[in-house]
This record gives structure tokens, C-alpha cells and sequence, in this order.
């Protein structure tokens, strides 16, 4: 299209359409009168007819169409990736983590950090585990790379805080004891694949 | 010695040595034979089966068929190929590669061999078994189920360290099943079927290990069986720094890695975590190995400390100090003695300096002439004057691994009994000798090897003297004819029947008594053991230690030496009594005694530079600074800072009078002008070994050689020899100084060391009196003592046992119970 037809100035000649409008009233009572018969008139009540219907079904039916926000949350993607979560063992309710250092190698930001030792029970124990989330830049290695999905990413995106670098330590990102029942098991980033085990070659058992 | 030959690996020509392995040929040239049992240095194993090869046309095993002239060598065919592939399935049976808590994290052999050969299936299995990791010894740690039974640690043990306290023992698994001798590969059938009968268990039929805690057997295993208590799941290996480093603790100077990381989440601090080490080439103590945290921790310079330091250099007198300092320490203290006219006294290093002039007159040279290397090579080695299990680890593994490598024989003259110096050979004679009769021990050296023709008159007529022909009485096994009339049953007839039967004679022979045996403390059967013990020898190696620069006659004594070197075509080399004696005596200009103002420098004095932490200033230890060190194969190799340091260190001393350069290390450089050292910057400096195990750390110090002076050594003095109540200055294994003392993972205690007999005479707490000066100390009984001389440690500078001793190493004393 080109752009002359807007280039000419000279109304009159173009398509333009007059709207009919009643003449301005001249008179203060005649303002008046247009004020009130423009209010009055049933439109007003046609526009709030979706409203209302909208107050109703929220107020007496139950249908609400927003969320209360710090009391309600919506439900996010498996796939988002916020501050990181440490699963336990269903079964025994202990913690997955092994303590392989796999995270803290991969981690490119450089933030998470664990101490291990040899427990009691001739096992790698991890006595201290931190992420700097000052630094963490939730790309999701750590989930990705970790053998046991012990670490994985949560829901939990709200880190406002006073200051920047908060630390996280194991126990607080761990499922609590008697939460284990709600632990979800996590199918984002870095889950084994719905077709996992067509993909494996079985190594063959004598017992 | 050996010749160079040529041979064919995959088709293309390579030079090596004759009666060379055909993997070490190979490693030599950089071809790559995989190999995991197998141990440089050590003898093969044949355990694992994977350095399979063909040599013209035969399958051999590179690690123990040696190479020929014109060999053609292919190091894989598409059979071997599948042979390795299999050995490395049985290996994994059991042993998955998701190894998610191993301490080898990543440099494990057994990962990189699967992936090498491509292994990507699993054909075999058999039911596993149970078995409990266990603690063997105070420091290490043995987890059966990650142990593929390569053998490598029980080799080393055996070969290089000489303890062999560990062994294979049965490991309680399913038999294979004997089809599949028919189906799988022989090779690799054969290996399972030692593997799946096999774990490795103490020698000594407890669970506990007998031995010098070396480490050796952790430092050699390629998977993550075996590791040190205190490194056990604390960090996985690629966290670690590696910094290379020369081990400060004795005067092998060998080389390390320590391997560092910050100490926790809270502290960022770096921690040493372990010491590695290139464990083909080298083998490591206790001491090398878990003694390595004795850093001085220091926040900031102390500037106030450091004033009264600087003030009390300007009007010392002496200087005081130990060997455990780098070479460019010494050198800073020479040119401060230079300048001021200080006395530098270092106790250990002043008798050793004395020893190597009195040895360099005669012999011409600045310095002995072999080192622990040549060592290695001979195939007759003889010790005298060093207690072999404690002086010097290295020159106990070289002793040990002639027995074992080179079908060598040995001989050990030392006046304390030592129950483990004879099992390192069925050809070790060992004569516990009295002390001070090291001259005997050197002349009956020379009576036994000596060209005669070489020898001066004198000395011929002087050792005819000991010569005397006796008559003995033995017993003789001959064979007796004997003809008897048997009567056949069946027949009737009588037949004669002659048999041969053994029987005992007494017969009388001439013998040739050697007086020099007799008085060394030999048996009388000396003469046929010895002549044995030559059968087939050919290279001869002289080790010398402590006892001989200590000895009241040491002159003479280096006079001996320098004639066994020029008349016996013997190796000679000297231990070094401390860490850096040998860069010291080179260094420094030493006096025998302190006088007036003392400034101690690791050792006591009127000020104390300490690098223990409990000193007027605190300076670096030696895992904290860069410098050299020389070590007893001659060898100046650098060593470097592995802990910040945040305090003064002895070159901002220097500097405050006047002295200083602008780093330690530009000290380097100026070390050449001390004979037989060179002008290299530290930098420039290699710290590490070839493929083929040829040494590349630091440089060589030059033995400038000169006319070899008039050499008549005297004649020994029989009442030398101590009798009575002797108390022997020797510090405990693993334990060298203030530092390895200082080091978590090392137990040995102060104290009076005796075998176990004198100690249960002894009791728990003794005071010894030297005369001049008494010792408290508890007493510790150490089981392969023999003998009833007692071991008092020096490791403590504190103790000022090198005092209390004066210039002896054995002393008459007075120990009372307590």
C-alpha cells in the first residue's frame, strides 16, 4: 500500500463518513438534560452486566479467576529450574546423597561446596554441604549431573532477601522427616527419561 | 654394560638395552602397552595377563619376556584385542564402574582400561562375596570390595620396601564354574580364577599389618582399595593442587606432590590433604608420606618480634642450626658468617663435613663417587655403620630391592641386632659387630674384595696378619656301598644287593680362620657362605652411614673408604646423617661449638627463629618456602611452597642487615660459587621423572676430581670396641625431626627404644645418664630389636641430644629405673 492516500489533506475528498451527533446544547438546562439522559440510559447497566455476573460467580459459585498470591501459588513447570531441593530415600527416609562431589565439580558458578568424611557405617558422609546462592546461577548442572537425584531444583523462586549471598545448607533444603510422604519425585531437568530402560544394557546377574 | 639393541614395535625400529622387559622397552619409546600389575622397578607379578603381546609370532607377556635383537613386537592383533577385552569384563564383575564414593575418583585404572578397551558389555558374573573393609594399621586402610588383586601392593612390599607384610589370602568366593574354561578366553579364565580366590590379607596371620608404615602399598594402588585413614572419603582427587615438591624430612630428598585443597567450608585455608608421589620411580617412608603437616600457621608479620629478631642477629656470636634447611638458607647463613664473623654450628653436618674432607684428600674427589641409583644396579651390596631400618629409607629399599631384583647377596655390620635386615635375602649375612670397630668391619672389606696387587705392602701384610690356618672337625655326608644277601621269597635263591646309603663321617679339614670375622661377631662357617654369596657377582655397592662420621677414628676410617673405592671396584655412598647435611657441609663453613650470644635457628639458643611455632619469630617450614635441597644421590632438587606463608622468613633477615636479595630463591643462582654446585636460576629447575624413569629434578653437583693424596690408613685399635651399658643415638622409623614429629599421622614417641626383652628388663620409665647430663624418658619396646643396646631418638631438637652424646653416636651410660 502506498502511502499517498494518507499524504492527501484535503478532506472532503477522501471516504470519510460524518457521525450523526445531536446538536451541542446551548442552554445550562440543556447540558443538564443530556447528562442525565446519557447516565440513565441502559447501556451502563449492559456494560456491567460482565462484572457483575463476574462478582457473583467469584462471591456465590466459587469461581475465582485470580490467586490470593502469598497465601495461593500457582503450580510451576517441572522443568523450572528455582532453588534446589535434596530428596531422601523413600523407603529408609535417608538422604540420597552420596557425597560424590559430582555438583561441586560441575557447578560453573563455583558456589556449592561439601565437606565428607567416613562414617561409622564405613560410608561417605557428607558433614557440610552449602550453595551460595548469591552466586548460583540455577543453570541445573548440579540436578543434571547428580547420579542419585539427590539434588534437584524445587519450586521455591522467591529469594528476596536482605542480602545478596544467602547460603543454603543441606538441611535446609532437605525434605523434612515427616514431609517425606509429599516428597514429589522430581521430572525435570536432568530425570531419567520415560524410556530409560530400553536405553540400558542389563549386566547379567548369577544370583 | 648392556648393549644397545634394536627392535620392532608395530613395525617401526627402536633402539633399547639388552635384557630390558619388552614393556619398559616400550614405555621408553612412548608406546603404549596396557599394563596394571606390572611395577618398574619391581619384579612382574603376572596377576593381571593384560600386557599380552606378540613377539615374533609367540603371545608373551610384555613384563616379563625380555627383549632380543631384531624382536619384532605387535602390540595388538584383533586376539590379543579380545583377550584384553575379556580380562577387563572379569575385572568389572562385581566391581561396576558407577563408582559413585571412590577415593581414586577418576584416576582409577581400572575405569581408564575398561574405557580404553572399549568394554561396553557384561558376559560374565558370579555370585559376590562379602568382605569388610578393615583397618590394617594406624594409617592405612583396606576396602576388599573395591580390590581387583593385582598384586601391585604385595610386589612393592615385597621388592622395594622389604617388609612384605601383606600377602594374598583366600577369599571365600564361588568356584568358577569349569565350563568356562572351554568357553572364555584362557588368559583371562586363568586370571579370574586366581582373582576370585584371592584378597589381600597382613602377612602376619592377624589383622593387623607388622611393618614400617611406609604407605608405599596405598601410593601403588590402582583402584581405591587401599588409602590412609586419614584421607578416606575426605576429598575427591580432582579437587586437589598438585604441587611438586622435594620431601624434607631425610636426605633421600625424594621427590613428592603435595596435594592440596582449603581445609573445610568454614576455613579457606589451604590444607594439605596427602602426598603423592611418581611411585614408579620412587618410593616413599611413612615419614614422606603422612608426615607432611608441619606447616607453621602464621596470621601477619610480627614487625615487633622481628626487630628484636634483626637486633639479636647484630650481636650474635653463634648461630645455631639444623640440616633441615634448604640449601639457600645455608647459603644466606654463610655470607652472614662471611660478613660478621658469626660461628655457625650445626651438629650433625659439622661431623659429616669433617668425615668428606678427611674422605677427599685420599680420594680425590670432592665427593663419593656412586650414588643410591648405581646402587640399585649391583648385585653385591654391603652396609656399614648405618642402622638400615631407621637412618635412611632409601638406602634400605636399595639394599632390599638388590636381594630381590638383581639375585644379590648383602652384607650388614651393625652393632644393633636387626630381626628384618635379614629377611631381605636368603644371601644377607649380618654381623653385630661392638661398636667402634667400624675400622674392622672396613678392613675385612678390604681383605675380601681388594685386587691384592693393588693394594700397598703394608696393608697386604697387615690383613695376611688376621690369616691363620686352623683345624677343624666337621661332619660329612658320604655315600656308603653296602652289599647284602637277600633271599627271594618266592624262589628260594639267594641274590646280592648292593645299596647306596647315606651316612654321617667325621672328617678333619684344614680351615682358614679369618681373625677379622671372629671379631665382627661371624660364624665360623663365614668362608662357605661368602664364597656363595660371589657366585655370579659382578657390580659391588658400599653403603656408609652415620656411625662412621661420629666415630672417634672417622679419619681414618674415610681413609679406608677412599682405599676400598680405588682397590675394590666398589660403589661407595654415604648417607647423610640429616635432610640437607650434604648441601650444609657443602655450604657452610661449620664450627664444632657454640660460644657467647646464640641465635638458634630451629634449635635452642638465646633467640629462637623457629619454624615449630614456639620460637622468639617464626619463619616458614619447608612445605611453605621454595628453595633446594641436596640430597644424597648428589642431586640439588627444588622444592616448593605447597601453604601460604604470611610471616618474615630468613632472606627479610637478611635483608635488615644489609644482606638480602630480593626472593629466596635469587639465592639460587649464587650457590655456584660453593664447589660442585652450578649456576642455575630456580626456575629453570625440573622437578620430575621421564617415561623411562630417568630422573629430571634439579641438577647434578659436580665431583671435581684431583690427585688423589698419600692414603695409608692406620691400624685399628681393638680396645676401641665399647663394652658395657651402650646407648645408640638412632630416632625411630618414620620419625626424622621436629617436624615429622610435629605431623598428626605420625605416632612414634620420644623415648627409649629397645628390644623387647632389654625392655621388659627396663620397665616403663627410665633416667639415662650420659655423664654429662641426664634423660628422662619412658621406653618403648621395639620388635625387631635384638640385642641390648638401647636407641635414644634425636628428632627433638628441644632434648639437645646431640649434646648429651658429644661426638659419639654410641655412648657408654648409666640407665636406672624410675
Amino acid at each position: 500500500m502506498s502511502l499517498e492516500q494518507f499524504k492527501n489533506r484535503n478532506v472532503g475528498s477522501q471516504t470519510y463518513k460524518m457521525i450523526e451527533s445531536e446538536p451541542t446544547p446551548e442552554s445550562g438546562m440543556g447540558r443538564f438534560g443530556q447528562v442525565v439522559k446519557r447516565t440513565f440510559k441502559g447501556e451502563l447497566f449492559v456494560g456491567l452486566y460482565v462484572t457483575m455476573r463476574e462478582m457473583i460467580n467469584a462471591l456465590f459459585i466459587g469461581e475465582m479467576h485470580t490467586v490470593k498470591y502469598p497465601l495461593e501459588k500457582l503450580p510451576i513447570s517441572p522443568r523450572y529450574r528455582a532453588i534446589h531441593d535434596m530428596l531422601r530415600l523413600l523407603e529408609s527416609g535417608h538422604y540420597r546423597c552420596i557425597g560424590c562431589g559430582l555438583c561441586e565439580k560441575i557447578c560453573i558458578s563455583d558456589c556449592i561446596k561439601m565437606d565428607t568424611r567416613y562414617d561409622e557405617n564405613q560410608r561417605k558422609e557428607v558433614s557440610e554441604y552449602t550453595i551460595n546462592f548469591g552466586r548460583c546461577i540455577f543453570c541445573g548442572y548440579c540436578a543434571e549431573v547428580c547420579p542419585e537425584l539427590a539434588i534437584v531444583h524445587g519450586g521455591r523462586y522467591e529469594n528476596a532477601s536482605e542480602q545478596r549471598a544467602g547460603f543454603s545448607l543441606f538441611e535446609d533444603m532437605l525434605t523434612p522427616i515427616d514431609a517425606l510422604k509429599d516428597q514429589k519425585e522430581f521430572d525435570g531437568f536432568g530425570a531419567v527419561t520415560p524410556n530409560a530402560d530400553n536405553a540400558i544394557k542389563k549386566t547379567p546377574l548369577a544370583y | 654394560m648392556s648393549n644397545e639393541i634394536t627392535i620392532k614395535i608395530d613395525g617401526i625400529e627402536y633402539k633399547t638395552q639388552e635384557g630390558e622387559y619388552i614393556l619398559n622397552a616400550a614405555r621408553a619409546n612412548d608406546i603404549f602397552i596396557p599394563a596394571i600389575c606390572y611395577l618398574t622397578r619391581c619384579s612382574p607379578t603376572l596377576a593381571c595377563r593384560i600386557c599380552l603381546v606378540e613377539a615374533d609370532g609367540k603371545r608373551v607377556y610384555a613384563c616379563n619376556a625380555k627383549v632380543k635383537d631384531g624382536m619384532e613386537v605387535t602390540t595388538s592383533t584383533e586376539e590379543i584385542l579380545e583377550e584384553r577385552r575379556a580380562i577387563m569384563e572379569v575385572y568389572d564383575v562385581n566391581h561396576p564402574l558407577q563408582c559413585g564414593v571412590c577415593d581414586q575418583s577418576g584416576e582409577c585404572e581400572l575405569q581408564n582400561y575398561t574405557l580404553e578397551l572399549g568394554v561396553d558389555s557384561q558376559s560374565y558374573m558370579i555370585p559376590d562375596t562379602k568382605r569388610e573393609a578393615t583397618d590394617w594399621s594406624s594409617v592405612l586402610h583396606y576396602d576388599p570390595g573395591l580390590c581387583i588383586v593385582c598384586e601391585r601392593c604385595t610386589t612393592v612390599c615385597k621388592d622395594m620396601i622389604g617388609d612384605a607384610a601383606i600377602k594374598t589370602g583366600p577369599r571365600g568366593g564361588t568356584a568358577l564354574d569349569k565350563g568356562l574354561k572351554d568357553t572364555m578366553p584362557k588368559d583371562a579364565y586363568a586370571m579370574w580364577n586366581k582373582l576370585q580366590k584371592s584378597v589381600i590379607v597382613p602377612s602376619n596371620g592377624t589383622g593387623q599389618t607388622d611393618c614400617s608404615d611406609c604407605g608405599e602399598c596405598v601410593a601403588v594402588c590402582p583402584v581405591g582399595a587401599l588409602v590412609s585413614r586419614d584421607f578416606v572419603y575426605t576429598t575427591n582427587a580432582w579437587d586437589l593442587k598438585r604441587i611438586p615438591a622435594t620431601c624434607a624430612h631425610c636426605s633421600s630428598g625424594c621427590q613428592i606432590y603435595y596435594e592440596t585443597k582449603p581445609t573445610s567450608i568454614e576455613d579457606s585455608s589451604e590444607k594439605i590433604y596427602r602426598v603423592t608421589n611418581e611411585w614408579n620411580y620412587v618410593s616413599l617412608c611413612g615419614a614422606g608420606r603422612f608426615g607432611y603437616d608441619f606447616e607453621n600457621r602464621v596470621e601477619g608479620k610480627d614487625s615487633e618480634a622481628f626487630g628484636s629478631a634483626v637486633a639479636a642477629l647484630k650481636k650474635a656470636e653463634t648461630i645455631r642450626f639444623n640440616s633441615v634447611i634448604s640449601n639457600e638458607e645455608a647459603l644466606m647463613l654463610q655470607t652472614f658468617k662471611e660478613k660478621r664473623g658469626v660461628k655457625l654450628v650445626n651438629q650433625d653436618a659439622y661431623a659429616f663435613q669433617k668425615f668428606l674432607k678427611a674422605y677427599s684428600r685420599p680420594a680425590g674427589k670432592l665427593l663419593y663417587g656412586s650414588d643410591f641409583k648405581e646402587v640399585m644396579k649391583s648385585d653385591f651390596v654391603i652396609s656399614v655403620g648405618s642402622a638400615l631400618r631407621n637412618d635412611n629409607p632409601n638406602a634400605r629399599y636399595a639394599f632390599n630391592n638388590v636381594q630381590k631384583m638383581n639375585k644379590g647377596a648383602g652384607l650388614y655390620f651393625h652393632p644393633v641386632g636387626d630381626t628384618l635386615v635379614p629377611t631381605f635375602g636368603k644371601n644377607v649375612e649380618c654381623f653385630a659387630h661392638k661398636p667402634g670397630l667400624e675400622e674392622a668391619a672396613l678392613y675385612l672389606i678390604l681383605d675380601l674384595f681388594a685386587k691384592k696387587e693393588d693394594l700397598p705392602e703394608k696393608v697386604v701384610s697387615y690383613l695376611d696378619g688376621f690369616h691363620s690356618k686352623g683345624r677343624k672337625t666337621i661332619k660329612e655326608r658320604v655315600m656308603e656301598s653296602i652289599t647284602e644277601t637277600v633271599v627271594d621269597k618266592e624262589t628260594g635263591n639267594a641274590k646280592e644287593v648292593t645299596k647306596k646309603v647315606p651316612k654321617m663321617v667325621e672328617k678333619e679339614v684344614e680351615v682358614e680362620n679369618n681373625a677379622l670375622v671372629t671379631l665382627l661377631g661371624g660364624s665360623d662357617s663365614f668362608a662357605d657362605t661368602f664364597e656363595k654369596m660371589m657366585k655370579k657377582k659382578e657390580r659391588f655397592s658400599l653403603i656408609v652411614g652415620e656411625d662412621l662420621y661420629f666415630h672417634p677414628k672417622a679419619e681414618n676410617l674415610a681413609a679406608l673408604l677412599a682405599m676400598i673405592e680405588s682397590t675394590c671396584g666398589m660403589e661407595v655412598v654415604m648417607v647423610p646423617p640429616k635432610t640437607n647435611s650434604l648441601g650444609v657441609a657443602l655450604i657452610c663453613d661449620l664450627d664444632e661449638s657454640p660460644a657467647g650470644y646464640t641465635v638458634g635457628y630451629n634449635e635452642p639458643g638465646d633467640f629462637v627463629l623457629s619454624a615449630l611455632g614456639d620460637g622468639d619469630l617464626d619463619m616458614p617450614a619447608m612445605n611453605q618456602q621454595e628453595g633446594t635441597l641436596t640430597n644424597m644421590n648428589k642431586q640439588v632438587t627444588p622444592t616448593n611452597a605447597a601453604l601460604e606463608y604470611h610471616g618474615y622468613e630468613l632472606n627479610d633477615l637478611m635483608s635488615a642487615v644489609g644482606l638480602g636479595r630480593h626472593l629466596t630463591v635469587d639465592w639460587t643462582p649464587a650457590l655456584a660459587e660453593k664447589r660442585g654446585f652450578q649456576a642455575f636460576a630456580f626456575d629453570d629447575l625440573p622437578n620430575g621423572y621421564s617415561n623411562s624413569g630417568e630422573e629430571q629434578r634439579g641438577y647434578a653437583l659436580k665431583n671435581p676430581g684431583k690427585r688423589a693424596g698419600n692414603n695409608m690408613p692406620q691400624a685399628f685399635d681393638e680396645d676401641m670396641a665399647l663394652d658395657g651399658e651402650i646407648a645408640y643415638r638412632c630416632n625411630p622409623q618414620r620419625q626424622f625431626n621436629d617436624f615429622s614429629d610435629k605431623a598428626h599421622q605420625i605416632f612414634e614417641t620420644f623415648a627409649l627404644y629397645a628390644s623387647p626383652e632389654r625392655a621388659e628388663a627396663l620397665g616403663e620409665k627410665v633416667e639415662v645418664d650420659f655423664g654429662s647430663g641426664t634423660l628422662a624418658c619412658s621406653v618403648v619396646a621395639d620388635e625387631r630389636m635384638e640385642g641390648d643396646i638401647v636407641k635414644i631418638p634425636d628428632f627433638k631438637s628441644s632434648k639437645d641430644i646431640y649434646t648429651l652424646f658429644g661426638r659419639d653416636r654410641y655412648k657408654n651410660v648409666t640407665i636406672r629405673k624410675v
